[in-house]
């Protein structure tokens, strides 16, 4: 499904990234682990596309496609999902209506007709008992007022919506108490199939013991020094990073 | 009798028979450019106006002659030479074109965006039309529908033959030919507008629409509105069009004036996207309007405007909440792109006690435009508990264009209540990313953003006007970014 190579990235002129492997198949949870700084979240702009990051070596193929001339809108529209670590605010556009518009864009670029009012309900009515949102929450301003529970919980029932084949969850669990966290990796878990795939970013083990990755890679100062399962998790979360800059030297 | 809508009256054009031949091409009728007693008279008499309204004109030149442009505003634009102007142009101009494929191109890639239909697209863009709704008979139907209420809705000038005494009234009681320079030259050579009149308690079934007005041959330059709702009634108005008039006429100056009486209650909304001036800020419309409405006790007034077009704007729709309990509401959206300046506003007079007044006004700026809230909010002496409330905010997009506010407030009595919010946002980038982020592409997520800051002036409007100004927004700032 995703296939980096090679990837070095920069943002103004410092580069973050350098040298970056990965390889996801269809089906598969990884996680992406490592200390703040080192370039876990400019991993996860550069594949979505946001422009603030510059790559000046190396491939993204997803499915098949070097993706990297692409705009960030067209990303999405293939099936490429950011859940962002803060999402932002926009006063004045309900979730109902940012939600209608966003699967309107995307079946356009499919060259589909607009979702009928009928369709969309439905959706809007599986996908937020899934995620236990109450449909009132729909008519609110997106993530305006919004506890940090609740803006991570709407991008996850964002996620639901798209229906993406590939997600990526930015530090969805930072600011979640456990309850909310619970909740959370539930509807990933619910979403998972064989036919998409997950990559976790994470700072902590915790979430990863609600979402089971089938990898774990460790991303220290813009390189992947080390890949694992499951364990290599809780052995960081145990042992710190440390241990593993002590490995390598 | 059930609620007569306009969709009805689509129906009833639909099944009947062509009443008018569309119209022979009257000879032009224009007079020579300058302004003078000459120019004056020749209008009145042209128009078969009664003498009184020949010498009212008259006394308005006269104020006008020894009036200037005022420049408090903040706007920078070369001030028209008023001789000239041709004051006095027939109003029923033939076709401009005779078929659709003469119009510019761009004008009808505007329309299809708009959903306008391809009918209404040669109305509008001045083809003849030579189909059933034919906007003379669709008129004459809609005004029998009212007639039956006792509405009238008709051309000023109609108006003043067939309803004199109304006309001699109301005329000038809310907008004084004293009042401003641009509302005496607009007094002493006003060429037509509509006039409207309520009847005591009826409610106007319909939403009025100056779509619906005989020989509206494109946009008077000075225009003059009358609207008089008697005690107890209601009416909506609409005024303007989303679809770009493209207008010849460089310089506009309008008036508006509005009457409710006792318990009545006026909604009167604009949507205006006169012709901007090229992206280098050439040409364009210099748009001066006047507009106030009168409150008598327990009456309201709410003015809603979506400002997009003309390359200057000068305008703040007012209330003078005379009557106690009386309310006066503005709401608007302005929108400025390339080189447009707007100065637009209100002034919330309070005079009445209990009068209480709301101010929404959203300021949208982009490329290298200038944006201004100007907002006066008096309270009489008398007027004893006297609330308003006033929210101003302001959307930057890029880096060379402003927004400013300037907000006045003159205070005569201590149980007044005054509330000021006001707000500057910028797009952010990472507000964009985000809807990119979503499979929105850039123009679509500017006009879902812009959309969003506009909701409370949006939800104001007409159902179906509100969904043609949103995508009005949605063109306007085309381009805007990139």
């Amino acid at each position: 499904m995703l296939k980096i190579k090679n990837l070095h990235a920069s943002v103004e002129g410092n580069e973050i990234l350098k040298g970056i492997d990965l390889e996801i198949n269809p089906g598969e949870k990884h996680a992406i682990m490592g200390p703040n700084g080192g370039g876990k979240s400019t991993l996860a702009n550069v594949i979505t596309g946001n422009d603030a990051y510059e790559v000046t070596e190396g491939e993204i193929i997803f499915e098949g496609e070097n993706i990297l001339e692409l705009d960030p809108e067209e990303r999405a529209q293939k099936g490429i999902f950011l859940s962002f670590q803060y999402p932002v605010e926009i006063p004045g556009v309900s979730v109902m209506n940012f939600m209608r518009t966003a699967i309107n864009a995307i079946r356009k670029s499919k060259g589909e007709e607009d979702i009928s009012g009928k369709e969309l309900m439905a959706l809007l009515k599986k996908n937020s008992a899934l995620l236990g949102i109450d449909l009132k929450f729909l008519q609110r301003y997106l993530n305006e007022g919004f506890s940090g529970g609740e803006k991570k919980r709407n991008e996850i029932f964002q996620m639901a919506m798209l229906d993406p084949k590939l997600s990526i969850l930015d530090e969805t669990d930072s600011g979640l108490d456990i309850d909310a966290l619970r909740i959370v990796a539930d509807g990933v878990n619910k979403l998972h199939r064989s036919d998409n795939s997950a990559l976790v970013i994470t700072h902590y083990q915790r979430l990863l013991n609600y979402i089971v990755p089938d990898f774990v890679h460790v991303l220290v100062d813009g390189k992947i020094v080390k890949t694992g399962d499951k364990n290599l998790a809780i052995k960081l979360e145990d042992k710190g990073y440390d241990w593993l800059k002590l490995q390598e030297a | 009798m059930a609620k007569y809508t306009e969709e009805d009256l689509k129906k009833e054009l639909e099944t009947q028979e062509y009443e008018y031949g569309f119209y022979t091409d009257i000879e032009s009728d224009t007079i020579a450019p300058g302004l003078n007693e000459d120019t004056v008279r020749l209008i009145s008499k042209k128009k078969n106006e009664p003498a009184w309204l020949t010498e009212w004109r008259l006394d308005a030149l006269e104020i006008w002659k020894k009036m200037k442009l005022p420049t408090w505003a903040h706007v920078n634009f070369k001030e028209p030479d008023y001789q000239a102007i041709s004051y006095y142009s027939s109003p029923t101009k033939g076709a401009k074109y005779n078929s659709i494929d003469e119009v510019d191109p761009e004008l009808l890639d505007t329309f299809k965006k708009l959903g306008i239909s391809l009918e209404e697209q040669k109305r509008l863009a001045g083809v003849a039309v030579d189909i059933v709704m034919d906007s003379t008979s669709v008129a004459t139907t809609f005004r029998k529908t009212l007639a039956e209420k006792g509405i009238i809705f008709c051309p000023i000038s109609e108006a003043i033959q067939e309803h004199p005494d109304l006309v001699r009234k109301y005329l000038g009681t809310v907008v004084p030919k004293t009042d401003n320079f641009e509302a005496a030259l607009n007094s002493a050579v006003f060429s037509d507008g509509s006039f409207c009149y309520i009847p005591k308690g009826v409610r106007c079934p319909m939403e009025l629409s100056t779509y619906f007005r005989i020989n509206q041959g494109g946009t008077g330059q000075f225009e003059r509105t009358l609207l008089i709702a008697d005690q107890d009634s209601y009416v909506s108005y609409l005024e303007g069009c989303t679809a770009p008039s493209r207008n010849e006429n460089q310089f506009h100056a309008a008036v508006v004036e509005l009457i409710a009486l006792e318990g009545a209650e006026i909604k009167y909304s604009t949507v205006q996207n006169w012709y901007p001036g090229d992206k280098e800020g050439n040409g364009g419309v210099l748009n001066l309007v006047t507009k106030r409405g009168i409150c008598e006790k327990n009456a309201k007034i709410s003015w809603t405007q979506v400002e997009t077009g003309s390359a200057v704007t000068w305008k703040y729709p007012s209330c003078i909440l005379k009557g106690d309990n009386s309310v006066g509401e503005f709401y608007s959206i302005a929108v400025t792109n390339n080189h447009q300046q707007a100065d637009t506003g209100t002034k919330m007079t309070h005079l009445g006690k209990n009068t209480r007044s709301t101010i929404i006004s959203k300021g949208i700026s982009a490329g290298y435009s200038q944006n201004s809230y100007r907002g006066e909010v008096s309270i009489g002496r008398n007027a004893d508990n006297a609330r308003n409330f006033t929210q101003c905010d302001s959307l930057l997009m890029g880096n060379n264009c402003g927004a400013h506010t300037f907000p006045y407030v003159e205070l005569k009595n201590p149980t007044a209540q005054l509330e000021h919010e006001a707000t500057t946002s910028k797009i952010g980038e990472d507000q964009i990313f985000y809807c990119n982020q979503r499979g929105i592409d850039e123009e679509k997520a500017i006009a879902l953003i812009v959309n969003g800051f506009g909701k409370e002036v949006l939800k104001k409007l007409p159902m179906e006007f509100a969904i043609e100004a949103q995508k009005l927004l949605e063109i306007s700032l085309e381009g805007s970014v990139g």
